[in-house]
């Protein structure tokens, strides 16, 4: 498909200068927009508020905002810190016994198609309210995590593996130095998936906590600020809980980026 | 071709053997007889070719002498330092080197490490096993790449790593699974002369699986030739020249009459069959 561009490639610095520059000119055009409409129509802020009024909020309340970020950011972090210890341990764990994983796997699916949000209500019942939440963000993190993990680890090639069992590899020496390495790039994309999906389980959490009468975090306060009319205030959380959710994205993808970088199709250039 | 049989087993009551197959068969768990019964009986420092229509089994009769895969019957034996002992019984790979037909390397260790793989994995130090495998690269010609990837090199380079790999723990026998098929034929007729060369200087028993005629003769001192699945030996062919070979051996009359004499042993095996 490259050898019919007979046109000489843009340089490839402004090409990604472009990218970058297109979604930022549409996102403020469309906030001028909004606010212009706000404006002009004078739509009070408890029905639509204007991006300055949202930016005004954020700024003043912070101190509360930060706070609740910071709970949402702890238990996204340990959601999925559990996740993806759990979620290689288990496919490590299915790739050295078939028998775990046909007694295993077909509950790990159960627990990934069950909707998180009609789980959380239960765990709130029998769990404390904090490690409910991080439960939550482990159930819908983890089988991103473990079934990338175990398709990686399935993903050996078979001469390779015939390689080592030739030089009479031990099975920790397979693992190590063949197994874990071919299943590296699958496992950092699992991790890519888990680290946003681990946020929604706990935003998911947090509102059916919230609903309960308790809480802290982001998804909390947008769900009390909901109750009390406060729609800017839900707004500034909602962009919060936005930004977050880039970063994570954007932290992981760095870090898959850095550990494939000298071997790894993905992380290559296209010419290459 | 009656007449090739014996002889080899005449020979091989008088030299030490590498490797000798009696009766070996291998059934496919699907129930298709893949190979044989096959005898074969390799000396020690022969170059071999098997040579033999796609599906004859040939790679699978490599994978038998490698221990990579069991026959259903028959019994495969390989000499090692230790002495004759039977596959299977020990720890595997110190006397045989396996090259595939594709380089199969590891795309996320430097080269150096690729070629360090064997001996890392037999325990060998890290100095020790880094200053073998700085030998074992120079030795095919690829000193000045230890520390590039895999990706970064061509397809006849990444076949040298794979040959120096196999290289790397001095094994009695070397085993060629069409490893130069994928390649051009220029890079092809380099590696045939490198190949060639380290034979000669390192003495190794090499069996080089190969559907190419040419080649087979050019660099072998027997070619066999196997018949369409189940694999059998059609033909033994013994192929002299004068040594040591070089580019004139690939132009003069004596090749083309022994490519000659190797196509026709192989045509039955593609003539008057449809199956495949």
């Amino acid at each position: 498909m490259n050898a019919q561009a007979p046109v000489p490639a843009k340089p490839s610095g402004a090409q990604s200068a472009v990218r970058f520059v297109l979604p930022i000119i549409v996102f403020a055009a469309g906030l001028a927009v909004w606010e212009l409409v706000v404006r002009i129509r004078e739509i009070p802020p408890y029905v639509l508020p204007a991006p300055s009024a949202i930016f005004l909020t954020l700024i003043k309340d912070w101190a509360v905002l930060s706070q609740s970020l910071a709970a949402t950011l702890l238990t996204t972090l340990e959601g999925f810190v559990a996740a993806s210890i759990g979620g290689i341990a288990l496919a490590l764990l299915f790739n050295q016994s078939k028998w775990v994983e046909y007694s295993l796997f077909p509950y790990a699916v159960v627990l990934q198609v069950t909707p998180v949000i009609a789980i959380a209500p239960l765990l709130l019942i029998y769990l404390e309210q904090q490690t409910a939440v991080v439960v939550c963000a482990f159930i819908v993190a983890f089988f991103p995590v473990l079934s990338n993990t175990t398709l990686g680890l399935n993903s050996v090639d078979r001469n390779l593996a015939g390689l080592f069992q030739l030089y009479g590899a031990s099975k920790p020496q397979t693992l190590r130095f063949l197994k874990l390495p071919a299943a590296l790039p699958y496992i950092l994309g699992g991790l890519r998936i888990a680290g946003g999906l681990s946020l929604i389980g706990a935003v998911v959490a947090e509102i059916a906590a919230g609903t309960a009468g308790a809480g802290s975090g982001l998804a909390y306060r947008i769900a009390e600020s909901g109750y009390r009319l406060n729609i800017p205030r839900m707004f500034a959380a909602l962009l919060l809980l936005s930004l977050a959710g880039i970063v994570i994205y954007g932290v992981l993808a760095l870090i898959s980026h850095l550990v494939l970088r000298r071997w790894h199709e993905s992380a290559l250039g296209k010419e290459n | 071709m009656s007449s090739a049989k014996p002889s080899s087993t005449v020979e091989a009551s008088l030299t030490a053997l590498a490797v000798s197959l009696r009766g070996v068969t291998k059934v496919y768990d699907t129930g298709v007889m893949a190979l044989g019964p096959l005898d074969l009986a390799v000396r020690k420092g022969e170059f071999i070719s098997l040579l033999g229509p796609s599906g004859c089994g040939k790679s699978t009769a490599l994978r038998l002498i490698a221990g990579l895969s069991q026959a259903s019957s028959g019994t495969v034996r390989v000499s090692r330092h230790e002495g004759e002992v039977q596959i299977g019984h020990i720890r595997q790979g110190h006397g045989i080197g396996f090259v595939f037909q594709e380089p199969t390397l590891m795309p996320w260790s430097s080269v150096r490490e690729n070629v360090r793989l064997p001996l890392k994995l037999g325990g060998i130090a890290k100095a020790e096993g880094r200053a073998r495998a700085d030998a074992a690269l120079a030795s095919v010609g690829l000193a000045d790449f230890a520390d590039a990837f895999p990706r970064e090199l061509s397809g006849g380079m990444k076949m040298r790593v794979s040959l120096a790999r196999a290289l790397v723990t001095d094994p009695d026998i070397l085993l060629m699974d069409e490893p130069f098929a994928a390649l051009d034929e220029i890079t092809r007729f380099r590696l045939n002369n490198d190949l060639l060369a380290l034979w000669r200087s390192l003495g190794k028993t090499v069996i080089f699986v190969t559907h190419s005629v040419f080649e087979s003769v050019y660099l072998s001192q027997r070619v066999v030739v196997m018949t369409a699945r189940p694999g059998r030996i059609q033909a033994d062919i013994r192929i002299e020249t004068v040594e040591p070979r070089g580019e004139e051996f690939r132009t003069s009359a004596a090749y083309s009459d022994y490519c000659r004499r190797v196509s026709a042993a192989l045509a039955p095996s593609y003539s008057g069959q449809s199956t495949l």
